[in-house]
């Protein structure tokens, strides 16, 4: 018995008895689908309302407190009388 | 602009009954082989498919051309390895196989490999692509497996692991 043989007579076996389809699969199907469908849109908006908002608060922020504006100096005492 | 949703939205439910319809029963078989249950009564294998149908669904539109059938058979087979180890015939396994199933002498990664090989004739590059092993290794496995197949232990006694153990 050859390997083309083998592979044709377990291929044999597995055909014997192909199961039933239960009738509903299809709504069932669907409905999970969907399900997932409308948790995936779900969890993008919410990401997307997360980088807006911190976006927006990063703006705020940098419009209030200046981070680019160099702080005046605490270690050299100012220069007078030079 | 609603009306094209709608229209969309009805051809893509056509579309998708069509594939079930045509794609559910070898699949399901494919399921029920890899589970080693009996034929008619099969629940985590129609557990399985109802998943890997739902996944379809769910990237249905993001295909772009990629064959839906490839794509549930591939999310079929990774969720069994993934859960096989522990489900399946691992130290604590919920299922033994069914006496009746024609895989039931094959431990559940032979299941997988024959399935994948011989039954959806998937190439052995792409089985062990998809399964992260070496093709040398699909390929003895399937040699081993195939063997087992047609000329069964005489016990059902020497599967590999996790046949003596005590159903939880």
């Amino acid at each position: 018995m050859n390997r083309t043989e083998r592979e044709a007579a377990a291929r044999r076996i597995m055909e014997r008895t192909p199961p039933p389809v239960p009738p509903d699969l299809y709504g069932e199907v669907v409905r999970r689908g969907s399900r997932m469908l409308r948790r995936s849109h779900r969890i993008r908006r919410l990401l997307w309302l997360l980088l807006c908002a911190a976006v927006v608060a990063f703006t705020v922020w940098a419009v209030t407190a200046h981070p680019w504006v160099e702080p005046p100096s605490t270690t050299t005492p100012p220069v007078i009388d030079w | 602009m609603r009306d094209r949703q709608a229209s969309q939205g009805a051809r893509r439910a056509r579309e998708f009954e069509a594939f079930v319809a045509g794609a559910a029963g070898r699949l399901l078989h494919a399921a029920t082989l890899l589970t080693a249950e009996a034929p008619d009564a099969n629940p985590r294998a129609r557990r399985l498919l109802t998943l890997a149908l739902a996944h379809t669904y769910a990237c249905w539109d993001r295909l772009r051309g990629e064959d839906p059938y490839d794509r549930a058979r591939q999310y079929l087979a990774l969720r069994f390895a993934n859960s096989a180890w522990h489900q399946y015939g691992g130290p604590l396994s919920r299922g033994r196989p069914h006496p009746k199933s024609a895989l039931a002498v094959l431990t559940p990664q032979e299941r997988l490999i024959v399935v994948l090989r011989l039954y959806e004739g998937v190439a052995e590059e792409q089985t062990a692509a998809l399964l992260g092993l070496p093709t040398d290794r699909v390929h003895a496995i399937c040699d081993r497996a195939t063997a087992t197949l047609l000329h069964p232990p005489r016990k059902p006694g020497p599967r590999v692991m996790g046949a003596k153990v005590a159903p939880s």
